[in-house]
């Protein structure tokens, strides 16, 4: 999947993720794809919450090796 | 025209390392949320906006007592739980290092950056026998009428 945008958030724990994310995605126009990694556990709720509460949609999600990658797509 | 922004107040009225830490968490948390934040800092809440460094102030000798038995700055304050006479909070902030979670100075700093109001109760600061110039930079000072104007449009209220 293209990505306009790569976020890595790998080892970073609650909240870093989300906050990276949301400086990130205020960069994007809407439409446009933020790929974020992480290895926070949590961050799976947390990234998918908070991209449906702020009107982005997930487009896409893996888990490997440890390591949450996710495609958000902003709103 | 946008959609109004929603609203966050949280008022920090522990002095607990681990209290203020979690309040930071969800307020950080809330400004990535694209929510409006206040902190709302009273009683001993208002050692996390301590400067850590002594500033020379004219004050009474209860003032005086005050400062000094107060945690100077948010890493100087006590664990709630566990503190053991100051033991508990380095072995909290080792533990913080390993799993690579910010520490509370700086996630006081990023709720600056993030631009998350801080506000300092006037009425403790002077209870405490604070002064203004002992706290640090870019807060505001308000009373419980601020607080519920914004509280009166928060989303999510907490009280730590």
């Amino acid at each position: 999947m293209n990505a306009d945008k790569v976020l890595d958030a790998k080892g970073f724990a609650c909240p870093m993720p989300v906050v990276r994310a949301k400086k990130a995605i205020d960069e994007l126009e809407a439409g446009q794809v933020l790929e974020v990694h992480t290895t926070d556990k949590g961050s799976k709720s947390d990234l998918t919450a908070w991209a449906k509460a702020s009107g982005h949609t997930v487009v896409n999600m893996k888990e490997e090796n440890g390591v949450f990658t996710f495609w958000i797509k902003k709103g | 025209m946008t959609e109004q922004k929603k609203k966050t107040t949280i008022i920090l009225f522990s002095g607990d390392y681990d209290k203020a830490m979690a309040a930071y968490i969800i307020a950080n948390g809330a400004a990535a949320y694209d929510h409006e934040v206040t902190i709302f800092h009273t009683f001993w809440g208002l050692n996390a906006l301590r400067k850590d460094s002594t500033v020379p102030v004219k004050k009474g000798l209860l003032e005086k007592m005050f400062a000094k038995m107060m945690p100077r700055g948010a890493d100087r304050m006590g664990l709630s739980r566990m503190n053991f006479g100051g033991i508990g909070a380095k072995l909290i902030k080792r533990v913080i290092k390993k799993h690579n979670a910010m520490p509370l100075p700086q996630l006081i700093d990023m709720a600056k950056e993030q631009g998350i109001k801080l506000v300092a109760c006037q009425m403790t600061v002077d209870l405490l026998g604070l002064q203004q110039d002992e706290l640090i930079d870019g807060i505001e000072f308000a009373g419980v009428a601020a607080y519920l104007a914004d509280a009166s449009e928060g989303n999510v209220n907490l009280f730590i």
